[in-house]
């Protein structure tokens, strides 16, 4: 157990390590920071504000990182977000009740995953184009939902769930630790983590030893549409409204950045979902601290692009590499001659 | 027709060295001007690595290249196609999406004022063509022609670009027979204008139709070089197959045949375009031994009862019940467990652990909801790396860092792990070291004795010889003979294989 957990550690380490080096610039930067205070029960403060602020595209990045496990890539959460947030609004205002706007928008969630996945598992088009159908068509799919305007809602329920407390945490935040830390008991509790992993290693491989890829791989696309959805809850949830233009654009792009930032292979395998859950709080650390550094918002994008940069190259493997050939000379250089 | 035997090209010691394999052992092959040379070998006989070596896409790790009389070091492909080395692959490598003048003269179009004068390069490319007897249209789009045209051009641009060596490496693969009729005549004219051609194929009539020398590799190392009219095809097939015949004579068949009951058994098993329909019984505690040169369906045959390739014909009875084995977890269902030919594509999971590797087919039979506990996973794991003597510092390591025997036997692992009732063995033996190697056999021999159903595919005769009680005899993607009891033999089985092939000469 205890080795697992080294092992564990060791993995997560250049991400743990970035996220310290990002929050102390932030604190650097900004010195109250790291203040953190309780008002109407619940905690307030930057910190606090990453946490919350960074839960749709941790969210993403749950299922982004299986879906990216098994080789794929799902480009179409941010527009699932969108539609998912205006079935949400649309459900609320023509007065359904809660719990059922959520098992519908759920169910919508799933569905935009099920089609995803019939494309890659079914049909074998490649992910990227795949999902690609579904980031195009999705945010036309929500405004024609939304009727093409913003659709405001104000149940008090439904609004709860973006910017409610509980146990002094806010809403998102328990949501994205409560899922994240659900999928990862099903996947590292269950043989999925490992059927994931074979998968996108080698797939023909895995299925010449009875892995059912294809169900598999529709199952993963579900879960990142399920994701999604609980994303675009948030999302109209904390705008009390679906903007379907709006709401989740360029996420997937931030949610493919977190799994690749929390130290995942765009080529599949190995996975670490808590890799991508810390990836997500860089990104959000990155830019809340844009933010409260007072940059002219131009140079907001430039600077998350030169910090980012800088976090792939040190994962690279060439500088990991050579950062090991260093220090273990000879044992790894004939594996890397093997590869 | 009078041929001045100077050789053209001479390759002398040519030794190629991967990690923990010797691909190429220090082989001599010479080519003469004007000669067709005919390069044999079954998969991973080193064909290709002599090819590449000769070529620049690998540099050679001994021995020295000589072309004319210089010697050569070609750094790539493009600088031995500079010296007159030119090669024309399977898969034509041309852009199939621009037209066919532009394939011919690409990267040194005619130029007139900078730019690309495109009426005298069409007027080149036809008369280019026009040595190959081929009157097409040279502004129209490559993929519009049929592979064997796309083939020729290929030939073309290669000729014009090397004019010295040409190499066809597996030209006639995809070709009918009218067209392999079309790419030899061509083949002949450019012998005539003095160029050297190494052709590559496993077609062994083509072999005698049009080649004046052969060469057979196998296992890296040069087996010999002959003409062509001096060798018989039984010794041919020997020279690529086996060692001396009168060797394996001597060796005795240890096992009696233990003829337990039928527990497999498939009637008119086949499917179109793969493997003509065949009758085959396994019986419990059996080897069944598959024999036949590259290409005659013997993968095939594997993969059509391990349900990778759906049959069209026939049925296939497990204890006498008729079984549906639609797909490989339909053949695990029922006992079934294959071992891949080729174990990067199809058998490791590179970068799963040895431990998850062995786990996986039992895991998969499982299902998703019921794990494998760690520790239950660690005590399979250790158990099989100690029982199959799998060499590595511990069960943590990613597969792909095993050399290629260990990780065979990993994969044979994975199987036993699911306690099958038949195994279906693809070149188990290949491309692993003589230790491992051995070592395979004597595991084949007590799975056997331990009441398992086995079949082998090995192109070691020998080897089959040595483990099987029966074995069978593919060509052309046909079972063509069944050799029982003392009819067992290397002699035999080259027979059954050159009486095949006569035949169909005859025909």
């Amino acid at each position: 157990m205890k080795s697992s957990l080294n092992a564990l550690l060791t993995r997560l380490a250049p991400q743990i390590i970035a996220l310290a080096v990002i929050l102390l610039l932030n604190f650097i930067m900004f010195p109250q920071f790291f203040n953190v205070v309780i008002q109407n029960g619940r905690l307030y403060g930057s910190l606090i504000d990453v946490l919350n602020r960074g839960a749709p595209v941790a969210l993403l990045a749950i299922g982004m990182t299986l879906v990216i496990a098994t080789k794929g890539i799902d480009l179409s959460v941010g527009a699932v977000i969108a539609i998912c947030g205006a079935v949400a609004a649309s459900s609320i205002v023509s007065g359904h009740s809660l719990a059922s706007t959520l098992l519908v928008t759920i169910g919508v969630g799933l569905l935009c995953g099920v089609w995803n996945g019939f494309l890659v598992a079914l049909l074998n088009i490649q992910p990227i184009i795949a999902t690609l159908v579904l980031m195009v068509a999705g945010r036309g799919i929500a405004q024609l939902v939304t009727e093409g305007v913003i659709m405001t809602f104000n149940d008090e329920g439904l609004i709860a769930l973006g910017s409610g407390a509980f146990a002094f945490l806010p809403m998102p935040v328990i949501i994205w630790l409560v899922v994240g830390a659900l999928v990862i008991l099903l996947v590292r509790r269950t043989a999925l983590g490992m059927l994931i992993e074979a998968t996108g290693i080698n797939r023909r491989a895995s299925t010449l030893s009875g892995v059912r890829t294809p169900v598999l791989l529709m199952a993963v696309y579900m879960l990142s549409g399920l994701c999604a959805s609980i994303a675009g809850i948030i999302v109209a949830a904390d705008i009390k409204g679906a903007d379907a233009n709006n709401a989740g654009l360029w996420l997937e792009l931030d949610a493919i950045l977190a799994v690749v930032v929390g130290g995942n292979s765009l080529l599949g395998g190995r996975f670490s979902i808590l890799g991508s859950l810390i990836g997500a709080m860089i990104i959000q650390a990155v830019n809340t601290g844009i933010l409260l550094s007072g940059f002219p918002p131009e140079f907001n994008l430039i600077i998350k692009a030169v910090i980012v940069i800088v976090i792939l190259v040190i994962q690279s493997p060439a500088v990991q590499s050579a950062a090991v050939v260093l220090s273990r000379r000879s044992s790894r250089v004939t594996e890397g001659q093997v590869q | 027709m009078i041929h001045d035997f100077e050789t053209v090209l001479a390759a002398s010691g040519i030794s190629k060295f991967f990690p923990g394999a010797i691909a190429l052992d220090k082989v001599d092959f010479s080519l003469r001007k004007g000669e067709v040379h005919a390069l044999l070998g079954e998969n991973g006989a080193g064909k290709s690595t002599l090819i590449k070596c000769i070529t620049g896409a690998y540099h050679r790790d001994q021995g020295r290249l000589v072309l004319d009389g210089a010697e050569i070091n070609p750094s790539d492909t493009l600088a031995a196609q500079k010296l007159g080395i030119g090669t024309v692959y399977q898969e034509v490598n041309l852009l199939s999406n621009l037209s066919v003048a532009e394939n011919l003269y690409l990267g040194r179009q005619p130029k007139r004022f900078g730019m690309i004068d495109v009426r005298a390069m069409n007027r080149q490319a036809r008369l280019l063509l026009d040595q190959y007897g081929m009157d097409i249209d040279v502004t129209a789009q490559l993929d519009r022609f049929s592979v064997a045209v796309q083939q020729v051009v290929a030939i073309a641009r290669a000729v014009d670009l090397s004019g010295k060596v040409l190499i066809l490496d597996e030209p006639t693969a995809s070709l009918d027979t009218q067209e392999v009729a079309m790419l030899f005549r061509i083949m002949r004219d450019l012998k005539d204008r003095g160029l050297g051609i190494v052709f590559i194929t496993h077609f062994l009539e083509q072999v005698y139709e049009v080649s004046d020398r052969i060469t057979v590799l196998r296992n890296g190392k040069l087996v010999g070089t002959r003409e062509t009219s001096e060798l018989s095809r039984q010794s041919l097939i020997s020279m690529m197959l086996g060692h001396e015949l009168a060797k394996a004579e001597a060796t005795a068949r240890a096992h009696s045949v233990a003829a337990g009951p039928v527990k497999y058994s498939f009637e008119g098993y086949g499917k179109r375009g793969k493997v003509k329909p065949f009758d085959l019984e396994v019986r419990v505690g059996e080897v069944v031994g598959v024999a036949g040169l590259l290409g005659s369906g013997r993968t095939e045959t594997a993969e059509l009862l391990f349900g990778i390739e759906h049959a069209d014909s026939g049925t296939a009875k497990v204890d006498g019940r008729q079984v549906s084995l639609s797909n490989p977890r339909a053949a695990i269902r029922n006992g079934f467990g294959f071992c891949p030919e080729d174990r990067k594509t199809d058998g490791i999971i590179g970068d799963l652990s040895i431990r998850e590797n062995i786990a996986l087919a039992l895991q998969a039979r499982r299902g998703w909801a019921r794990p494998i506990s760690r520790a239950d996973q660690n005590a399979l794991a250790d158990r099989y790396i100690s029982a199959l003597d799998i060499r590595t510092t511990d069960r943590e390591k990613p597969i792909r860092l095993l050399s290629g025997g260990n990780q065979q036997k990993a994969i044979l692992a994975r199987w036993l792990a699911t306690n099958p009732d038949f195994l279906i063995l693809d070149e188990p033996t290949r491309g692993i070291d003589v230790g491992a190697h051995a070592e395979i056999i004597r595991l084949i021999e007590e799975l056997c004795a331990n009441g398992m159903s086995l079949i082998v595919i090995s192109s070691e005769l020998e080897e089959l010889i040595a483990y099987s009680s029966r074995i069978l005899v593919l060509r052309d993607r046909e079972h063509v003979a069944e050799l029982t009891g003392d009819n067992v033999s290397t002699a035999r089985i080259v027979d059954a294989i050159a009486a095949a092939q006569k035949e169909t000469e005859d025909a």
